[in-house]
């Protein structure tokens, strides 16, 4: 089964969680006893219709606050495939959030109320798509129904967006624009009546398109070594099978190889799944692999094809978006997480933080609050083998560890 | 020699997690209880280490009012594959008088459940627990991390959890804390039917159509057992019915259900109306049953 991770982002007011209770109502996905309690609940609020947001909307505290505070999955699937949204927060001090349910997702939904058109929390929303290499953007104009379903209306908020999006340096990104109205069903999974000067698809059809297979960023096969097979049985004797996620590219069989850190040569002797052999793996793929040469292989090293070469250094700068209460200061230590290799590093330097509404406005500061981005460079105690993230986009990135609390305090991109 | 291997994207992230896991923890332990989920678990687990054996246990807390077919399925699949199995007892806690059994319409067992599991883990000292639960279960575990870090006590601070970014796994924790952890949190139920299907994994015969006593509660279709408190006037009467989960008798209701294959069932969860944890008396007993469970340290 095919699966499709969607980020969904938009202010408090947007109607996220309206838009998604509508994929799930019109997509057959809310089972009865969730339409009972929903039905049951927005009568209780004294609503005469039905407050779909309660289908997504999780925790305690986020009922009696009536917004969502967290990461919140959500599932659906239609014959051609599955959906998982991960529904964001949009408001501005949950960035932290927004970038983590980005960071799996290959599709966002950016949601923009129709009354008030393109404001400052869109662009953050983009930015931080942008930031995320998210490669297939949807613009949901929501509430149509308020703006007199007006044509007008949707196209000034559309050429807003346009001026938005020539700011933006991710050339290959996939924009497509949807005047809805979740509220009433308008073009969500049912082409709207009223608007039929829109010649668009609806969103499920624009989904439902979607070639999953492309949609991944494509980079260089990379392999990171996750875990070391030895049975140590009889049948299996001297099996040393090497346990790693495929990323980027395809595996195959003879495939001329380099171990890193060691820069030993040598080929791919098997591919393995399930106890079966397989002459090539597609990237995602969780297999396992032995070599032709006994190399000395450990978790965190890196197999990688011979003309390939990822960069391995010490130093290097990436945005950082900072996800802790505690700063994050010039001189601190931090287990850096790379994929599943972990070294130990320091920051050198805070360049300056970036704004993430497209002014451009650089501002020098000696510490990094939560929710700020910035571009930081580190000191290594090892080197780590990576690409540039904007050319992978799993290779490029990587987590701090707070060595005291062991919190994930932050994220980042390579430069 | 097969061609190419083609991939199915959730069962490559769950053999990913399990790798995770042996890799980042001294003693994890895969929490079994003999429901579709858990052997799901396990047929993951043997994937992912091939050809190497399972390197962690299975663990049950059994609360003595299992469904016996389950029991029995438990200790046939724990044999024929050569795993190591724990079993705690709700019953010592009772016993112990760590615990107090609930009595009246509504008893159950499954929240005493809870103590047991954490006496065990401290027991053993394991530093991770992996479970069965998936996001699409109920609105509280669709927050739950993959990785979720429990303190000293068991318990799930909802707010303050970690972010996991793109397939980086945080598995450090401090002495006393533990990780739960769940490889298919982004299946759904019908993943995993499916998924039963496709390996043709063996189940529990209670998840197929069968006579049963039952009796009808609150729209439920509840098991008339030892183990389950009824009321003089709720009348018995025999209906062909299958389970969608195997928690405990008294809290597990059934379906009304001719579906004796697995094809049938994989039919029918298609066609469902009525989600999986509908099925579940526990979780309604209030909308935030749940969440409050969970924070108390239930799995």
């Amino acid at each position: 089964m095919e699966v499709l991770k969607i980020a969904t982002a938009g202010s408090v007011d947007d109607g996220k969680s309206t838009l998604i209770g509508r994929l799930l109502y019109d997509t057959k996905s809310l089972t009865d006893d969730k339409l009972e309690a929903i039905e049951k609940s927005s009568k209780k609020k004294g609503y005469d219709y039905l407050d779909f947001s309660l289908a997504t909307d999780g925790l305690v505290a986020e009922r009696e606050q009536g917004i969502t505070i967290d990461v919140a999955h959500i599932y659906f699937s239609t014959a051609t495939r599955s959906y998982i949204i991960a529904d964001t927060p949009g408001h501005v001090e949950y960035t932290r959030n927004m970038v983590t349910g980005a960071s799996t997702s290959q599709v966002a939904i950016i949601l923009i109320d129709a009354r008030h058109g393109v404001i400052e929390q869109t662009y953050r929303h983009f930015f931080i798509n942008n930031l995320l290499r998210i490669k297939d953007v949807i613009v949901a104009v929501n509430k149509m129904d308020l703006v007199n379903f007006s044509e007008e209306r949707y196209n000034e908020i559309k050429a807003d967006f346009e001026k938005l999006v020539e700011k933006s340096d991710y050339e290959d990104q996939h924009i497509t624009y949807i005047p809805v109205s979740a509220l009433k069903g308008d073009n969500v999974v049912e082409k709207s009546t009223v608007m039929t000067w829109f010649n668009g698809e609806t969103l499920l059809d624009h989904l439902e398109k979607l070639d999953t297979v492309n949609i991944y960023n494509r980079g260089k096969m990379r392999f990171p070594v996750q875990y070391v097979i030895r049975p140590k049985t009889e049948e299996f004797h001297d099996f040393r099978g090497y346990a790693g996620k495929v990323y980027g590219g395809e595996i195959n069989v003879g495939d001329e190889v380099v171990v890193l850190p060691s820069e030993t040569k040598t080929r791919i002797k098997e591919i393995f799944f399930n106890g079966k052999k397989y002459q090539s793996a597609a990237r995602r793929s969780s297999i396992s692999i032995s070599l032709e040469n006994n190399v000395n292989v450990s978790r965190g090293d890196m197999i990688v094809k011979a003309n390939e070469l990822p960069r391995m250094e010490k130093t290097f700068t990436a945005k950082v978006c900072w996800m802790c209460s505690k700063p994050l200061l010039v001189g601190s230590k931090y287990v850096l997480q790379h994929g599943v290799n972990k070294v130990l590093a320091k920051v050198n330097e805070i360049h300056h933080k970036i704004e993430t509404d497209f002014s451009g406005v650089d501002t020098q500061v000696s510490n990094l609050q939560i929710n700020d981005i910035a571009s930081v460079s580190f000191q290594l105690n090892k080197p780590i083998f990576f690409d540039a993230f904007k050319e992978h986009r799993t290779n490029g990135a990587f987590i701090l560890i707070d060595p005291q609390t062991n919190n994930t305090s932050g994220v980042g991109f390579i430069e | 020699m097969t061609e190419k291997l083609l991939i199915n994207a959730l069962e490559n992230e769950a053999i990913y997690i399990f790798r995770e896991v042996a890799a980042q923890f001294e003693k994890p332990v895969l929490l079994f209880s003999g429901g579709k989920d858990s052997i799901t678990l396990v047929r993951l687990a043997q994937k992912a280490f091939y050809p190497a054996k399972i390197p962690f246990p299975l663990m049950h807390i059994d609360t003595g009012h299992n469904f016996p077919e389950t029991i029995e399925f438990r200790d046939k699949l724990v044999n024929e594959l050569g795993l190591e199995l724990i079993v705690r007892n709700v019953q010592d806690s009772i016993d112990q008088g760590k615990v107090k059994e609930e009595s009246g319409r509504y008893s159950s067992r499954n929240v005493l459940q809870t103590t047991t599991l954490l006496d065990a883990i401290e027991e053993f000292k394991f530093d991770a627990c992996i479970g069965g639960a998936r996001r699409d279960e109920e609105k509280a575990r669709a927050k739950e991390r993959i990785f979720s870090v429990r303190d000293d006590f068991g318990q799930w601070d909802e707010k303050n959890q970690r972010p996991e970014l793109f397939d980086m796994l945080n598995g450090q924790i401090e002495l006393g804390q533990n990780v739960r952890v769940f490889p298919i949190s982004n299946w759904t139920e019908l993943d995993v039917w499916t998924y039963i299907e496709n390996e043709d994994l063996e189940i529990p015969s209670i998840y197929f159509a069968h006579k049963r006593d039952i009796f009808m509660r609150d729209g439920l279709i509840w098991s008339a057992s030892e183990h389950v408190y009824k009321d003089e006037e709720e009348e018995v009467e025999e209906r062909m019915v299958r389970f969608r989960t195997v928690g405990d008798m008294s809290c597990t209701a059934a379906v009304d259900s001719y579906a004796t294959t697995i094809q049938e069932v994989v039919a029918e969860i298609r066609d469902s109306s009525i989600s999986e944890r509908g099925a579940r008396i526990d979780d309604k007993r209030s909308e935030a049953a749940m969440e409050k469970r969970k924070q108390q340290g239930y799995f």
